[in-house]
């Protein structure tokens, strides 16, 4: 009897113990949840947020601080206006190219170019010309991949021209650019440089497509056999994508820091001591040569957005017309040399030549267009 | 023993990538064989289309992106 009772009395126990136990493996359980994100990592990333617009938002009163009060240089002086300039731009620049970089690389996360070339697959010419301009502005693209790009669109039955309208717009629409002008000229440059890069891609590719240039990529292209795509690569957790996001501001701003504080440097020479409206007979709407001078000059000239909108922000402001400097800046983002010689593996010179060709003529209209409408 | 092959046509970026998975490789210790895979019909048949990526016994881990030593680790393990 007594032990009967002892051995219910331990049972309730165990019972008691087991109900204590549940709900506490159920909070270890959520902490093993939580373990797997990072906390510290995501409240330094909110602070980094919060403190951006305020930080932004003095910058002025920060650069006239530091030329003023730390450099000591009279107000008014061709130096002062330089250095005022240098230290208004830069941290400007920064401050943006970081918040850019980080926002489009979560977005482009989403886009990885296999998904795009599904969504190009099957496309007609004219619509796939439309689709793949607004598509190159979101996939992440590398002058590098260039070529297995290329071999997968070709394979997968994308038409050359819907592939070029990709190919062209993909580096010309350039979110840090489009972002920057945003950030330095405020949103209607911006948008009338996103759409002049849409429409040269989308132009370039409705006449590539035209010339019937299949027989001009190189055979072997058309031999190759893609294999299908690693389906677990497409998907992200959450993290995973603000991790893209940080990586890919860690690589960007580890590439072009150097080009734009050369580009702001140059700048804010531009800004010191060329006079008022000095470029306005030599850039100036009036000078219809202008335009094409820039491309041509444009088109051998490398740099990323990063470091030529500094000296594009300068140029406007010694009276430069508006269509001149943004064909100036595309001829040199949108035609790279690196990148024709990549492309040269898969295409043949006469497609090369004619890739330059349309481009070149391209920017060169939306140039004038411009200048004549502004 | 693990076969990683570094995919990429030579780019800075597949340089890189190749140093930090030896790197890696060396750090874990295990038995490991590196490749680099430069021929472009191959880099394709696993489907990859953007450079560098890091394949660890037949599958694609990384595309696009040269990940760090440690991740590298866990990648391989």
């Amino acid at each position: 009897m007594d032990n009967q009772q002892g051995q219910d009395q331990a049972a309730t126990l165990k019972a008691v113990a087991e109900g204590i136990k549940q709900p506490v493996s159920l909070v270890s359980k959520m902490k093993e949840a939580w373990a797997d994100v990072p906390l510290g990592k995501l409240a330094l990333l909110g602070l980094g947020l919060l403190l951006w617009w305020p930080m932004y938002s003095r910058l002025v009163p920060f650069s006239e601080w530091v030329t003023y009060n730390v450099f000591r240089i009279p107000p008014g002086t061709h130096l002062a206006e330089a250095v005022a300039f240098f230290f208004l731009d830069v941290p400007k620049v920064f401050m943006l190219l970081v918040l850019v970089v980080f926002g489009v690389g979560m977005l482009r996360s989403f886009f990885t170019p296999e998904r795009t070339r599904g969504i190009l697959a099957g496309k007609r010419e004219i619509l796939g010309d439309f689709m793949a301009a607004g598509l190159g502005v979101v996939t992440p693209f590398c002058s590098c991949s260039a070529v297995p790009l290329f071999i997968g669109f070709v394979e997968a039955g994308i038409p050359i021209g819907v592939t070029f309208a990709f190919l062209i717009s993909a580096p010309m629409v350039n979110e840090i650019a489009l972002v920057l002008l945003f950030g330095l000229f405020g949103w209607r440059i911006a948008l009338i440089y996103l759409s002049m890069g849409l429409a040269i891609a989308i132009l370039s590719g409705i006449v590539i497509g035209r010339l019937n240039m299949e027989r001009q990529v190189e055979d072997w292209v058309y031999e190759i056999r893609m294999g299908p795509t690693p389906a677990h690569l497409q998907r992200l957790s959450f993290m995973e994508r603000i991790d893209y996001g940080l990586n890919q501001v860690k690589e960007i701003v580890g590439k072009v820091w150097f080009y734009i504080i050369l580009g702001i440097g140059a700048g804010a020479a531009i800004h010191g001591y060329v006079p008022e409206g000095f470029l306005a007979a030599l850039m100036g709407r009036q000078a219809w040569w202008s335009v094409p001078a820039a491309v041509i000059l444009g088109a051998p000239l490398y740099s990323n957005a990063a470091g030529i909108i500094p000296v594009v922000q300068a140029l406007l402001g010694k009276g430069a017309a508006l269509g001149t400097v943004l064909a100036f800046m595309m001829s040199i983002i949108g035609i790279s040399f690196p990148e024709i010689v990549i492309l040269r593996k898969v295409l043949k010179p006469k497609l090369i030549a004619v890739f330059v060709g349309v481009v070149t003529v391209g920017i060169t209209i939306v140039g004038f267009i411009f200048n004549a409408i502004m | 023993m693990k076969k990683l092959q570094i995919l990429g046509p030579g780019c800075p970026k597949c340089t890189e990538l190749a140093k930090r998975t030896e790197a890696a490789a060396k750090a874990a210790g295990g038995d490991f064989e590196v490749e680099k895979v430069s021929d472009l019909s191959k880099i394709m048949a696993f489907g990859v289309m953007m450079t560098p990526a890091l394949v660890v016994d037949g599958e694609v881990k990384v595309v696009g992106q040269v990940p760090s030593v440690e991740e590298i680790k866990k990648m391989i393990a």
